[in-house]
């Protein structure tokens, strides 16, 4: 790992540049339009100057970018609804809501479809075809029925989160709980051990590393359906409803900060899961 | 309770049945067809049986007949949506991103200080909610195909990156080894063994942005578009409540995102048919 640091800051470094250049070039049609209008001639140091500091700007610099998440994260009142956090509250509330249904309903089936052969056979191919269909465009349609039955706010886009993050949970503990051998599986029926001892005991335990797996993918997948839940609901809060307003008015700074506010989400989300992980590998002793 | 729904959730029952002897019993190619199926029917004729016999409105859940009557009826706007979103924009988009990463992770591969560094980095993007450049990209590019493309180019261009540097990790030593008691060159060493080596892995990086094409695609269509597509049907027919072609529209991309993966998964089976878990099923 101590190795890759050195990489990673070139590449990080290099994407930063390409970044402020891209801004330059971007930006400088209508920088150069305004000095033209205003019978100016610009020398280049000046022409830098005003792409990287347009109030819209097709790309924004990284500064720019940077200052505006400050303002709206660390300046506005929490409540606020120009701030950040306000907005970004609402989205991992979603967020968590839909990944803990969607968690607690994989890990239901997967228990089901590893126990019950009927299930396995006539579900397990629905679910693995269902990853091959884009679920998102269900988004819109679930987000309006639900919200004309009477459900609005955080259920409809938990939903979507729900039905996103459930999938790879399914998959990855079908696995896991079928990862035991035949000689593990033998060794506990020689013992007289029952169907639940065998799960809790052997199949339980032998899933944990698969569990992990899928939970990050999970989550990931989850803060993704809250996004999108959050487009077709006429843009009223969350980090979605940011990128939306943003695209409508053209507020590109705007969108960028929402957009990065949204990665930083993720990050600090699949983190969080890699530090548990971290801790319950080394209490059960499991060597990655 | 009319006669219609109790018919539903007797044959639903009758079909559960089966599976389970179908479950005890030895199982052959054809056998293994037969439970989704009777599940996947009954679970419609439920559908259907439950809209008539609760009354339910089609402005919240329309009844399956009336979506196939939409959808044979509605074929050319249809068709001129498919176009749009898949054959202009993820498609498009699906390969150019596949090929740049590719090409990325190939170069990753001959300089060891750039894949030390693409790798983490890669991962992490990976997990990003990258969807959320679409209103950036569609402000760039127009809200023509173009800039579906483009989504589309970005989603899955990490995805794929990383699993082409680690296929090309993948070959053994002692096969490495061997390739230079052969005396061949890197480049030889790279088309004949290391390549062939990655592509269970290249293929599931393949198989992993098919999906994530369609829905960049879908998704992009929702921040603006020409007046077709998949994503501009489905959000403007969901304003009106026309929840028929909602589902319609569904169907259709449901159905091209299964064959689209598909046709991968055949694509695999031809060029890996050499890998343990292509060995079992060929025969």
């Amino acid at each position: 790992m101590n190795n890759s640091i050195l990489p990673i800051v070139a590449i990080s470094t290099f994407i930063v540049l390409i970044w402020y250049s891209f801004s330059i070039v971007l930006n400088s049609s209508w920088a150069l339009d305004k000095a033209e209008r205003n019978d100016q001639k610009l020398s280049f140091s000046e022409l830098v100057h005003d792409t990287w500091s347009q109030k819209k700007p097709k790309l924004p610099a990284p500064h720019q970018v940077g200052y505006e998440m400050y303002k709206t994260i660390f300046d506005k009142k929490v409540t606020s609804k120009r701030s950040l956090v306000y907005h970004g509250w609402i989205t991992l509330s979603a967020t968590l809501a839909g990944f803990l249904l969607g968690t607690l309903l994989g890990i239901l089936l997967a228990l089901a479809i590893v126990h019950d052969r009927a299930t396995d056979l006539s579900v397990m191919p629905w679910i693995i075809t269902s990853q091959t269909i884009p679920i998102l465009a269900l988004a819109p349609m679930i987000i309006v029925v639900l919200s004309s039955i009477g459900f609005t706010g955080l259920m409809p886009k938990a939903v979507i989160s729900m039905y996103l993050s459930f999938f790879p949970i399914v998959v990855g503990m079908v696995k896991g709980l079928r990862s035991p051998d035949l000689l593990e599986i033998d060794q506990m029926k020689t013992w007289s051990a029952s169907k639940f001892q065998i799960l809790i005991k052997l199949r339980l335990p032998k899933s944990i590393p698969f569990l992990f797996t899928s939970l990050k993918l999970g989550m990931a997948a989850s803060l993704v359906g809250a996004i999108v839940g959050e487009l077709p609901s006429g843009a009223i809060a969350g980090l979605g409803a940011r990128m939306l307003s943003g695209s409508y008015y053209g507020q590109t700074i705007q969108i960028w900060s929402a957009l990065f506010a949204a990665a930083i989400l993720a990050a600090s989300l699949v983190g969080v899961i890699s530090i548990i992980q971290a801790y319950v590998f080394k209490r059960m002793m499991i060597v990655q | 309770m009319n006669s219609f729904f109790l018919f539903s959730i007797i044959f639903w029952i009758s079909a559960w049945i089966i599976n389970i002897f179908i479950g005890q019993s030895n199982l052959t190619k054809t056998k293994m067809v037969l439970p989704p199926i009777l599940f996947g029917v009954s679970l419609i004729l439920i559908w259907e049986a439950s809209i008539s016999a609760f009354d339910v409105s089609p402005v919240i859940l329309p009844a399956p007949s009336l979506v196939f009557i939409k959808l044979i009826s509605s074929v050319p706007i249809l068709w001129v949506d498919f176009v749009q979103t898949f054959v202009k924009g993820a498609l498009s988009g699906y390969i150019f991103g596949c090929l740049a990463a590719f090409g990325v992770a190939l170069l990753a591969d001959r300089f060891k200080f750039l894949e030390r560094g693409l790798l983490p980095i890669g991962n992490f993007m990976a997990a990003l909610p990258i969807i959320g450049t679409a209103p950036i990209l569609v402000r760039w590019f127009g809200f023509d195909w173009e800039s579906k493309s483009a989504v589309v180019t970005v989603m899955v261009f990490f995805p794929m990156l990383i699993n082409t540097i680690q296929g090309l990790q993948m070959s053994d030593k002692i096969h490495r080894d061997l390739m230079q008691t052969y005396n061949a060159t890197s480049f030889q060493t790279l088309i004949k063994l290391r390549l062939a080596a990655a592509m269970p892995f290249i293929f599931n990086g393949l198989k992993i942005c098919s999906t994530l094409a369609l829905i960049g695609a879908i998704v992009a269509e929702f921040f603006g578009s020409p007046i077709k597509g998949i994503g501009f049907r489905i959000s403007t027919e969901v304003g009106r409540f026309a929840l028929d072609m909602v589902w319609a529209e569904i169907t259709i991309a449901a159905i091209t995102g299964s064959l689209f993966y598909g046709g991968i998964v055949l694509l695999e089976k031809v060029v890996t048919f050499w890998h343990p878990s292509q060995r079992g099923r060929l025969e």
